[in-house]
Formats: C-alpha cells, sequence, structure tokens
C-alpha cells in the first residue's frame, strides 16, 4: 500500500499555508474547476434527473454487488481474458508482478488509476526490478518529483510550470532533451517525445477503470490525452486494476454516469477519448494485446457494504468535493497524506488506513456541506464525516482535554440555573476585559482562537436571558 | 405584515452565542417576530441545542441536551432560531433516537415546526416588507447550514430589499464557509484563519460599510478577522438592521465616545 503520512496532517498543512506557490495554483485550478462545472451544468436542464437515476444505478449495483461481480468476470472470461481478485493491497501488488514477471516484463506503462496509487503498484513493480512510467501527463510530472498525487482527476494540480520546466530539465537530459523549456505546448511536446518511444518499449500496460461492464465484460477509461489507448493497445499485456466498486450492470447505465463524470469533474460534456477494451486481441483485429488481465480490488470496500459507509462506495472519483472544499483549497491535497484528499479521502483514508492513522481528516472539516451539494451521486459527505466521529468518540480517540472540555458544557448546559450563572459571570468578564475597543486581543485558555489571525469581539456585558427577564417580558 | 385571528405562539431559542454575545439580536428577533403576528415566548430552561456535542461524535451527550430542549419547546406552535445552524440542529434531532421511537416521534414533531428566524418570517408568516431604514452598501455572507440545509438564501435578501435606504452588494464567493465551523475554528485555527482571511478580503472587496449574515458564529468569526487587520466594515446579523436596531456599534466594533 502506498506509505501514508495522514497522521502528520496537522503539520503538513500548517507548512501547506505557509507555501506561496501552492497558493497561487490552488486558487487558479479551483476557480478553473468551480466555474467550468456551473457552466456544463447550467447547460444540462436534467442534471437532478439524472443525478437520481446515477445513485438508483449505483445502489442497486452495491446491492447485488456480488452477483454483478460475477456477470462481470464470466462476461470477461468469455472475451478471452482473466479476472484475478486481490482482497487487499500486496495481494494487488503480487498478483500485477506476477503477471509481468510471466510476461518477462522489464518495461511498464501505465494509464492514470488511483486503485494503483492506493495499492502502491509502481513501488512492488519497481522492486521486482521493471521500469514504470506512467503516460498521464499529470501522473508522469509527479512520478519525475517522486510525489503522490495531490487530485484524483489532476494529480499535478499543485505544480506551476515552472516548477514543471524545472523537472522535465533536469529528468530529460538523459534522452538528449537538454534545452529547456518554458511554454506549455513546448513542454508538453517534449513529455510526448519521451513517452512515445516508451509506449513503444513497454512489455505490459496497466489502466485503471472507470466502469467495468457486468453485460459485456468491457472496462471504460476516460482521458483526456489518449494515453489510455496507447497503454492499453501497444504492449503484449494489458492489466486493468479496479476497486470492486466499479461495476456497473449494463452499458447503458455506464452511459447514464458518463454524463454526470466529466461535467462534475472538468466541466467537459465529454472527455477528448472514452475508450472502452473488452478482452485481448481476436483473429482479424489490427492491433490490441495478447493477454487481458483485470485485478479486483477490495481493500476494505466490502466491509463498508455492511454500514451507512456504502454510500461512498457509490463514489466515481469525479473529484467535484475536493475542488469546492475550502479546506482542500487551503491546504491542497498532500496534507492528507495518503492518495485520496478532499471530503471523498477524508471519508475513505480512515476507513482503509485505519481511525488511528487518519485522526484528523473526519474533523478537519467545518461540515459546510458544498462537497454533498456537488456530489453528481449525492454521497452525503458531512453525515459519514460524522459518523467518522462518532467512532473516534466511542473509541476514545479525540484529546482528553477535548473530551473533558465538553463533558463540562453538557452537564452545565443541563442544569440551566448553574448555566445562567456560570454565563453571565463569563459575559461579564469578558465585557470588563473587551473595555471600550469592544474586542480581544488575547484570553488565556483560548489561544487558539487568535492562532487563526483574529481578534475576539466583546460581548455586549450582559446575557439575553438576564436582559430578557429583568425586562419581565415572559408572562 | 400578516396577523392572523389566533396569533401563531412561537417559543424562540435564543441560541448560546446570541445569549452571550448579542442579547440585541435576540430582542430583535422578538420584534420582528411580533411584527409578524406571533406571541413570543422565551422558555427559561433553554441552554444549547447539542450541536457542539453532536458534531464531535457525542451522540449521546446531544441525545441528552436534546431531551431538555424537546420538553421546554415541545408545547408551542413554532420555535425560531436567529440562527441557521441551531435551527439546523433541531431539524437533526430524530436523527439522536432511532432506537426511541417515542422520542423520535416528539422530535420530529418539533423539528418539522423548528425554523430560522428570516425563512419563518416569509416563508410561513408571509412577511415582504420591514419597517427599517439604513443608508448603507451592505453586503451579505449565506452561513453554510442555513443556505444549505434549510434553505435560506432569497428571504433575508427579500426582507433587506425592505430596508429604506439599504443597497445590497453581493461578494464573490458568498456561499463559501467562512471557516468558524463551531470547534473547527479552534481546533484547526490556522486553516480557520485562512478561510476567514479569504473571506474578510471578498466582503472588504464589495466596498460595503456592512456585512450582514444570520449565524452569529460566522458573524463573530468575520469580525474577528475584519477587525485583527482593522477593517473599518461593520458585522451585524441582519435581524439588527432588518428591526431598525442598529444603534449598538458592530461586532468587535468599540463603544462610542
Ligand atoms: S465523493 Fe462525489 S464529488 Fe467526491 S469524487 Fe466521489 S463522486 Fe465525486
Amino acid at each position: 500500500m502506498t506509505q501514508a503520512r495522514s497522521h502528520e496532517f496537522r503539520t503538513r498543512a500548517v507548512q501547506a499555508l505557509r507555501d506561496e506557490t501552492l497558493k497561487s495554483a490552488l486558487a487558479r485550478a479551483k476557480d478553473g474547476f468551480v466555474l467550468k462545472r456551473r457552466q456544463a451544468l447550467d447547460a444540462l436542464p436534467e442534471y437532478e434527473a439524472l443525478r437520481d437515476r446515477a445513485v438508483a444505478i449505483k445502489n442497486h449495483t452495491l446491492e447485488y454487488l456480488d452477483h454483478y461481480l460475477e456477470r462481470y468476470e464470466e462476461a470477461v472470461i468469455r472475451q478471452g481474458g482473466h479476472v484475478h481478485w486481490a482482497e487487499n493491497a500486496e495481494e494487488a501488488c503480487r498478483i500485477v508482478v506476477e503477471i509481468c514477471r510471466q510476461a518477462g516484463a522489464r518495461s511498464v506503462t501505465k494509464g492514470k488509476s488511483m486503485v494503483g496509487e492506493e495499492v502502491g503498484v509502481n513501488d512492488a513493480l519497481e522492486a521486482a526490478g521493471m521500469e514504470v512510467v506512467e503516460t498521464d501527463l499529470g501522473e508522469y510530472i509527479i512520478q519525475l518529483a517522486n510525489e503522490p498525487p495531490s487530485h484524483i482527476i489532476a494529480p499535478a494540480v499543485h505544480k506551476t510550470r515552472g516548477q514543471i520546466s524545472d523537472l522535465f530539465h533536469k529528468h530529460h537530459a538523459r534522452y538528449g532533451l537538454t534545452e529547456k523549456l518554458v511554454e506549455v505546448p513546448d513542454l508538453v511536446n517534449e513529455a510526448r517525445q519521451v513517452l512515445r518511444q516508451k509506449y513503444l518499449d513497454a512489455d505490459v500496460g496497466i489502466t485503471g477503470a472507470n466502469f467495468l461492464i457486468a453485460e459485456t465484460g468491457s472496462n471504460i477509461i476516460v482521458t483526456n490525452e489518449g494515453n489510455g489507448d496507447l497503454t492499453n493497445t501497444l504492449p503484449k499485456v494489458h492489466i486493468v486494476t479496479a476497486g470492486i466498486e466499479k461495476v456497473v450492470p449494463t452499458l447503458e447505465d455506464a452511459t447514464t454516469l458518463l454524463r454526470l463524470l466529466p461535467r462534475s469533474a472538468t466541466g467537459q460534456q465529454i472527455t477528448s477519448y472514452t475508450t472502452l477494451s473488452t478482452g485481448p486481441r481476436r483473429p482479424g483485429d489490427p492491433d490490441g494485446p495478447e493477454a487481458y488481465h483485470v485485478v479486483l480490488v477490495d481493500n476494505g470496500r466490502s466491509a463498508m457494504l455492511r454500514d451507512e459507509f456504502r454510500e461512498m462506495l457509490r463514489c466515481i472519483r469525479c473529484g467535484a468535493c475536493m475542488n469546492h472544499c475550502p479546506v482542500y483549497g487551503a491546504v491542497g491535497g498532500h496534507a492528507y497524506g495518503w492518495v485520496y484528499p478532499g471530503p471523498m479521502g477524508s471519508v475513505l483514508t480512515p476507513l482503509t488506513l485505519g481511525l488511528r492513522e487518519a485522526k484528523d481528516l473526519p474533523n478537519a472539516c467545518t461540515l459546510n456541506g458544498r462537497c454533498a451539494d456537488v456530489c453528481p451521486v449525492r454521497i452525503p459527505l458531512p453525515d459519514l464525516l460524522r459518523s467518522l466521529r462518532h467512532r473516534q468518540f466511542q473509541h476514545q480517540l479525540g484529546t482528553r482535554r477535548a473530551r473533558w472540555a465538553l463533558r463540562l458544557w453538557a452537564w452545565l448546559a443541563q442544569r440551566p440555573g448553574l448555566y445562567r450563572r456560570v454565563t453571565t459571570l463569563q459575559v461579564r468578564t469578558l465585557r470588563l476585559l473587551g473595555g471600550r475597543r469592544g474586542r480581544l486581543r488575547f484570553l488565556p485558555l483560548a489561544g487558539a482562537w487568535f492562532r487563526g489571525g483574529r481578534v475576539l469581539p466583546a460581548p455586549e456585558g450582559e446575557t439575553f436571558m438576564r436582559a430578557w427577564r429583568r425586562r419581565g417580558k415572559n408572562p | 405584515m400578516t396577523t392572523t385571528s389566533a396569533p401563531r405562539r412561537v417559543a424562540l431559542f435564543v441560541t448560546c452565542l446570541v445569549d452571550l454575545y448579542r442579547p440585541t439580536v435576540g430582542f430583535a428577533a422578538v420584534k420582528l417576530l411580533e411584527q409578524a403576528g406571533c406571541r413570543v415566548e422565551v422558555p427559561e430552561t433553554q441552554t444549547c441545542c447539542g450541536q457542539p456535542a453532536y458534531n464531535s461524535g457525542d451522540n449521546a451527550t446531544s441525545a441528552e441536551l436534546a431531551r431538555s430542549v424537546i420538553e421546554a419547546f415541545e408545547s408551542y406552535d413554532y420555535t425560531v432560531a436567529p440562527s441557521g445552524s441551531c435551527a439546523g440542529m433541531i431539524r437533526y434531532y430524530p436523527r439522536l433516537f432511532e432506537t426511541e421511537p417515542d422520542w423520535q416521534a416528539r422530535a420530529r414533531a418539533l423539528a418539522e415546526r423548528t425554523f430560522e428566524l428570516m425563512s419563518f418570517l416569509t416563508d410561513v408568516c408571509g412577511m415582504t416588507t420591514v419597517e427599517a431604514g439604513l443608508a448603507e452598501t451592505v453586503t451579505y455572507h449565506d452561513s453554510c447550514s442555513g443556505l444549505r440545509q434549510l434553505g435560506v438564501k432569497e428571504q433575508p435578501r427579500q426582507l433587506l430589499q425592505g430596508v429604506r435606504g439599504l443597497r445590497l452588494k453581493e461578494m464573490a464567493d458568498a456561499e463559501v464557509c467562512c471557516g468558524f465551523g463551531g470547534t473547527f475554528c479552534v481546533k484547526y485555527p490556522e486553516i480557520s484563519g485562512r478561510m476567514v482571511a479569504d473571506k474578510a478580503d471578498a466582503v472588504a472587496a464589495t466596498g460595503a460599510t456592512t456585512v450582514l449574515g444570520g449565524d452569529l458564529g460566522c458573524l463573530l468569526n468575520i469580525a474577528g478577522r475584519l477587525k485583527a487587520v482593522g477593517s473599518p466594515v461593520k458585522v451585524r446579523h441582519a435581524a439588527e438592521v432588518l428591526a431598525g436596531m442598529t444603534d449598538r456599534p458592530g461586532l468587535g466594533d468599540p463603544e462610542p465616545g
């Protein structure tokens, strides 16, 4: 599994907040995503109805997931492919490495696969002595930078053009490309030039899947670069890595979801490429792999089927929730410390890695609800985060101080008489400390408030309840 | 202005922040409700809606507090709070009693009759305008619970249109969270600080002289930031303006004289 640093959320978030380059990269990306999505959806009057259908399709499939996975497996086999089941990340890596070994692979190309990131397939292949080349431009950039993705659809969204220029300059010299390029088209062309040869050299191509179709055994990937097509048709062997929740019953179901995915993600009506692959090359096919394998990854997903977190399995990985998350917008994806950032990551990471590793993620959220509002499959992300907080509370994972503060306050709140006396006193004190300025610049035990670069407005001086009673208003 | 033959009996849920920080908002709420023809009472035993416990995952404690609120408020026709967040919490009460059908029924009965102040005035009482004036350009921050959970968006704007002399200038990202988030603002102060700094910048960019909102938590946060950077923009609960009760300095502003 990809190494997690989610337990360092706090420190990494604070570091990210100080990073001015990151700040401008995030601001640019966010505005683009938010605006384009809005425009795409304004032009889609049936959006809400589509969402309902998408939810229904996903819920139905999840209800009968075992059935549809079996249908899918049968269909893949019928088409001459192989299906492998991986219970966890280690198993998934072992299966992929084994397939590559048997194919005698030295070089592997990869289309973007979040499941691949999740299970850490690159590390496993490299440990087995194979060269792995990411072919999605964003993934390629972060591979050169040796960083995890910071966004699920735009993995290098945190990188500026200058940083990419430096990376290419440093890493492409070994291909004899020594000129320092700065313009975007030049950078893209140079990456193409490097990758073109990699496609031709690759023995195995690995892609993810946006959808697996139970009726036909096909997998669908959507890209804007066409890199998926070259990854899955040129090498001898094509491996699809996919989470078990990616299956849908029919092609028609997939097309319904496909009307929502790019619009929610990038504001496109449709991505440049929608690639279906069904089994290996058949006699008479002009191209295609000789062997077609699918590795179905569970890695905690079937456990989520059992409770309220099943809703999370509807996720189609569009990224809208993070594009609209003000916390993600402030700290970026790397602070979350694993492969899935933002709201969906704050739900998935604790469920996959454990509440202890990802202790901060369910809490680092204001529950403002914007994520759930934009989620095309209506995942109630804030409710799920609250459920995770409840689990944490039951396992006593919060700080002792927070628990006691909460308990003391609740105890007080259930004793209205005492509560009034205490609050009256508090309010008077704060009022005195605020003085004529009407605000406080510091208050013992409340230092955190001020660390947010704020003063504390002083209260008026008398509680409402006292003032109300004094005026004798209640009958 | 709407009056009906049998006046609605409305219980005001003051909210702990209004009780502590800004009683004026409570009195403004009473005035507006009375103008809308309601008979307003303030149940004596109220303290807090339990949201901090609920959002901290302490469902048992929030259920305990919910029981007290239900007992204190269920006998009224309506419960109204000058806060989308607290009214929203009461709307969540039925969730706290999944295993107690009796309490769940009572919770549901209360939840169905609980409203945020401004949406109650327009949607339930049919209020369309107010008796107030403020010769200023204002901007309005949409608080998250009110906006997304309760659908409060046009209602305060509609009422503000009736304030003589008032001009509303919308800010960029009015619907984006200010970073308050209850305990979030002290659990993750640096992140919260960035969010409220962005919000304060958006407020300042409108050129408005007052920023309004419907939730005191957000307003304290926004005022805390604006005053820390020396901004002259005043911060008020919209009810103060609608009730014509703007004598007091804005949140975090000095007393005159
Ligand atoms: S949770 Fe919803 S919005 Fe977020 S990535 Fe998944 S489908 Fe998209």
